[in-house]
């Protein structure tokens, strides 16, 4: 009756010396899977704009409809989004949007901390979106 | 002149113990949560200063600020004396206990003795006192006005009636070794070394101490008052804010107490293990060898699951009890042979 009492103080007595597993999570972070869906980036053209055609097909299979956006020519008759908006507080990260960009211009990204004291600063325009591709090497 | 004097001392002895003890209750809270999580293979809080050294701190006001809510269908007298009754015997009990020899003032011929009271019947006193404490736990929990509380109660009032036989007789071995119930004088006769430590004639009264001592102050694995899986905490499921606080730092002062009187009885007070260790302060090796048992009560915390309430009643009444009476009954005949 004593003896595996004994015995389970030795486990823990061991246990209590080795390293904590712990990962620190603010100053270590594990890195996300090959697979994650994080927050959502624009791929840029050679010329550094964006790559969107605004074809609108990300729009229409969006399930949470986050994205609106609205078409516009330039002056060689090349189609872009005039604006461009995703709402990250709605988006439910289901990537969909990636698989429908038939332009290879929207990615879902690494990144997934992101905290606002408001809802505004979650709407994502062009620029914010061509921004996001810094934490996606 | 004199009596000026020993007032003095005797004020400075009692605040520098208090404000000890205190520190030591705040820190142990710190010491059991970094040990639960290296056992559990974490590490514990560390984000309040280095190491997590001001957690304590931050627990305690945190708790000052919180609601401090009397629910409505509470025996509201009972209810606010309650906590005031665990958190005054938890420390009572402290002044009893020897810490440490006498020294001398430099440059004067004043002796300043390390402990607060040397009363004739000290074992009597700790064991008094320490009884009056689960009224605190009883009272508690039957004035919440609350099932869980109650239920708790009953089981603490249970319990400690059980478990309080046999802690009784396990250390009348050591007055019947040391012929007093002055702790100073048991730990005088312990002094020349650690082959001299009661723990080596009474080790089977040593071992049941330990463990009624563990369901005396309900801690894990008898911590049936206040099991969070069935009870939801038991007695304190009301309390908030400061008188919450109480509880807890009365559960640690009577753990360190429990550890001191252990130390006081069993492993020699505070004289140094080997003679030759003897330049060392005596403070240093009690300090020393009770935080060896409360690291081990924190140790068989994360170790032992809790018992059942059947078990532990069982445990108390037909192992425990009949172990003392067999442990007292042999010291007795070999100290009346010899």
């Amino acid at each position: 009756m004593i003896i595996p009492l004994l015995k389970g103080l030795g486990l823990t007595l061991t246990r209590f010396l080795s390293k904590p597993i712990t990962i620190q999570y603010p100053e270590q972070k594990q890195p996300p899977s090959s697979r994650w869906r994080g927050i959502q980036y624009f791929e840029k053209d050679e010329r550094g704009k964006t790559k969107c055609v605004a074809c609108g097909l990300c729009m229409i299979v969006c399930p949470a409809q986050c994205i609106t956006l609205e078409t516009a020519e330039d002056e060689e008759g090349k189609r872009y989004p005039l604006t461009y908006e995703l709402d990250a507080s709605r988006c439910i990260f289901c990537g969909y949007c990636e698989e429908a960009c038939p332009v290879n211009a929207i990615f879902m990204g690494k990144n997934y901390e992101w905290v606002e004291e408001d809802r505004k600063p979650f709407l994502m325009d062009t620029e914010k979106l061509l921004e996001q591709k810094k934490f996606n090497p | 002149m004199q009596l000026l004097f020993l007032l003095i001392e005797i004020i400075l002895k009692s605040v520098v113990v208090f404000g000890c003890l205190m520190m030591t209750v705040a820190y142990l809270t710190l010491i059991e949560r970094k040990v639960l999580g290296h056992i559990q293979v974490r590490c514990g809080p560390n984000r309040c200063g280095p190491f997590g050294l001001l957690q304590p701190m931050a627990d305690g006001i945190k708790a000052f600020f919180k609601e401090d809510l009397v629910p409505g269908s509470s025996d509201k007298v009972v209810f606010v004396i309650a906590p005031m009754i665990s958190i005054i015997t938890a420390i009572c009990l402290f002044a009893v206990i020897p810490f440490g020899n006498e020294f001398t003032i430099p440059g004067t011929s004043w002796v300043v003795k390390l402990r607060l009271a040397d009363i004739d019947v000290g074992l009597l006193y700790i064991f008094a006192v320490a009884s009056l404490g689960e009224y605190g736990v009883i009272l508690g929990g039957y004035s919440s006005g609350n099932k869980y509380g109650l239920t708790g109660s009953l089981r603490a009032a249970a319990q400690m009636i059980s478990y309080e036989v046999a802690l009784g007789l396990s250390i009348v071995g050591v007055i019947i070794l040391s012929q007093s119930l002055r702790l100073t004088e048991i730990v005088r006769l312990q002094s020349g070394g650690f082959w001299n430590w009661n723990v080596w004639y009474q080790p089977v009264a040593f071992v049941l101490y330990i463990i009624c001592g563990l369901a005396e102050i309900n801690r894990t694995p008898f911590d049936m008052p206040e099991s969070e899986s069935e009870l939801a905490c038991g007695f304190n499921i009301e309390y908030s804010s400061l008188k919450f606080a109480l509880f807890f730092m009365a559960e640690y002062a009577h753990m360190i107490t429990i550890g001191a009187i252990a130390v006081t009885l069993f492993w020699g007070g505070w004289q140094p293990p080997i003679p030759a260790l003897g330049f060392i302060p005596g403070v240093v090796w009690f300090v020393i060898k009770l935080f060896v048992l409360l690291f081990f009560f924190i140790w068989q915390r994360g170790t032992f699951p809790r018992l059942r309430y059947d078990h532990i009643m069982k445990f108390g009444w037909k192992v425990l009890f009949p172990l003392t009476i067999i442990n007292l009954l042999i010291t007795s005949l070999v100290v009346l042979l010899k």
